[in-house]
């Protein structure tokens, strides 16, 4: 017989697995970033230097990622635009902190998220360059009208 | 399909709509997906306003496509959003409209266009033993990619078979499959390595080669960027490792309490690749977190490693008596060694009496 019989398999009995265990699994990670958002805003208040941490990079398990921004909460200020996909930008329940959601053109995936530690994420801002534009663009519809 | 050299990619996002707010957000998650830093995103953008769109030419060697079909199930930058925004993919069998003579002069055109300027990705081992083995249009792969990769900028080996001859290369390897680099040697060379590759290493570094040009690579050819820390360095399950808290089989309570799998097979900790960080499917998983060791597919021979169960720590002898056997016979081998050194070797003093007489 090539292979050891372990079990027999009238004796197998299949279990539905735990959903539970899975956010059990602590990689240490989240006290961690949290103590690297508050080093962030102090040096944000201290000399106005923002900072921002992928998300993507931080090995984290299953549910921790949930539980970290469980823990720096929801602000007043929610922010979405579309441009190739939609993005979430949100302020945090600590003010200066803002967690930017990128999500692929379906909104079915996640692309990227950034903990920004600033006054404003640049994202917000008009782009210099869309406001020539736009004025461009608007002149040339008063002048047509 | 001949490519749009004459503008950046740049203009071209603009001119297909993309604000510079959509631009900048196409620059970070490009950024990160190369594992750069968040402030690297505006020297991504600078690169990419005055990067030319490549021709990249896709030739499929002895594969299964499963590296295809990686690359469609990217999702950042996404399949569309690479071929579209960034390169020009121009010859691609699995999933260009063209197939037969037309394909082939397609490639026959964009080769002779591109000369010296195209991107040349293949997946697939090349068989050696009998060019019939495989072939493209009655052209054998090892002709083809000897002709295709003399116009190549460089080339990029899209999965652990053109990397390092893969599945078809494992013992016996009866096709006398090799990896592209035991033949092409005059080219730059980037090995993506897996089987499959994660599917936003393969756009990834596409990008990469687009914006900053050849990353820096490892002693396999591997960009450092995706496989510079091996599965252990970034696992989650790591504190169980550090705890001595490990499954022992697949059905225990140390499975179900997600505990670490070296015990039951694991490779992370010889396996360089970035499955930990970036996962498949969308991000959503990979094979430990969904409960299964990982079985080293971005090294080179995996296939012929000692088992996909047996753990690390094990010898590669198999049993006791093998061992057994093998210590007699080296301890036998040691004793006769040992005289034979012995008669040659002179009592002290002789040589100085010798000289000296």
């Amino acid at each position: 017989m090539p292979f050891e019989v372990l079990v027999p398999a009238d004796e197998v009995r299949l279990q539905r697995p735990d959903p539970g265990c899975a956010s059990r699994v602590e990689t240490g990670n989240v006290p961690l970033l949290l103590a690297e958002v508050r080093h962030a805003l102090e040096r944000l208040v201290r000399s106005g230097t923002p900072h921002t941490i992928d998300l993507r990079a931080i090995p984290l398990g299953p549910g921790e990622e949930d539980r970290l921004l469980a823990a720096l909460g929801r602000g007043e200020v929610h922010a979405e635009f579309d441009s190739m996909g939609p993005t979430e930008i949100q302020e945090c329940g600590y003010a200066g902190v803002w967690c930017v959601t990128h999500r692929n053109p379906g909104g079915t995936t996640v692309t990227g998220r950034f903990l920004e530690i600033t006054y404003a994420p640049e994202l917000l801002a008009s782009p210099a360059e869309d406001v020539s534009a736009a004025l461009e663009r608007l002149t040339a519809e008063l002048t047509t009208a | 399909m001949t490519s749009e050299l004459g503008g950046t990619v740049g203009d071209f996002l603009r001119a297909r709509g993309v604000s510079r707010r959509g631009f900048m957000k196409f620059c970070a998650t490009t950024a990160s997906l190369m594992a750069m830093a968040p402030t690297m995103a505006p020297k991504v953008a600078e690169a990419l306003e005055k990067a030319r769109r490549p021709s990249v030419i896709w030739l499929p060697f002895q594969e299964c496509t499963g590296c295809t079909e990686s690359l469609t199930r990217s999702h950042s930058p996404t399949i569309e959003g690479l071929l579209f925004d960034a390169i020009s993919l121009d010859y691609q069998e699995t999933i260009m409209a063209a197939a037969g003579h037309q394909a082939e002069e397609i490639l026959r055109d964009v080769t002779k266009e591109n000369w010296g300027n195209y991107i040349l990705c293949v997946d697939g081992s090349i068989p050696l033993a009998n060019k019939g083995y495989s072939t493209i249009g009655g052209v054998s792969n090892v002709d083809m990619l000897k002709q295709v990769a003399r116009g190549a900028k460089a080339i990029v080996c899209i999965g652990s078979c053109s990397a390092f001859g893969g599945l078809p290369k494992a013992n016996p390897n009866p096709t006398g499959a090799v990896a592209v680099s035991d033949i092409i040697k005059d080219k730059p060379i980037i090995n993506v390595s897996g089987c499959p590759p994660i599917p936003i290493a393969i756009t990834g570094i596409l990008a990469h080669v687009l914006t900053f040009g050849i990353p820096e690579l490892d002693h396999y050819g591997r960009p450092r960027a995706f496989y510079g820390q091996t599965i252990h360095d970034r696992c989650y399950r790591r504190p169980f490792y550090e705890r001595g808290q490990f499954a022992e089989h697949f059905d225990d309570e140390g499975a179900k309490a997600g505990w670490c799998l070296f015990k039951v097979g694991c490779k992370g900790p010889i396996t360089y690749n970035s499955c930990s960080t970036y996962k498949w499917n969308f991000g959503v998983s990979w094979p430990v977190e969904a409960g299964h060791g990982c079985i080293g597919c971005s090294e080179p021979n995996f296939w012929d490693w000692q088992g996909l169960y047996r753990p690390l720590s094990t010898t590669q002898w198999g049993n006791w008596t093998t061992v057994g056997a093998a210590a007699g016979v080296g301890a036998v081998a040691g004793a006769v060694a040992a005289l034979a050194s012995r008669r040659k070797q002179r009592p002290v003093g002789e040589d100085v009496e010798e000289a000296q007489s």
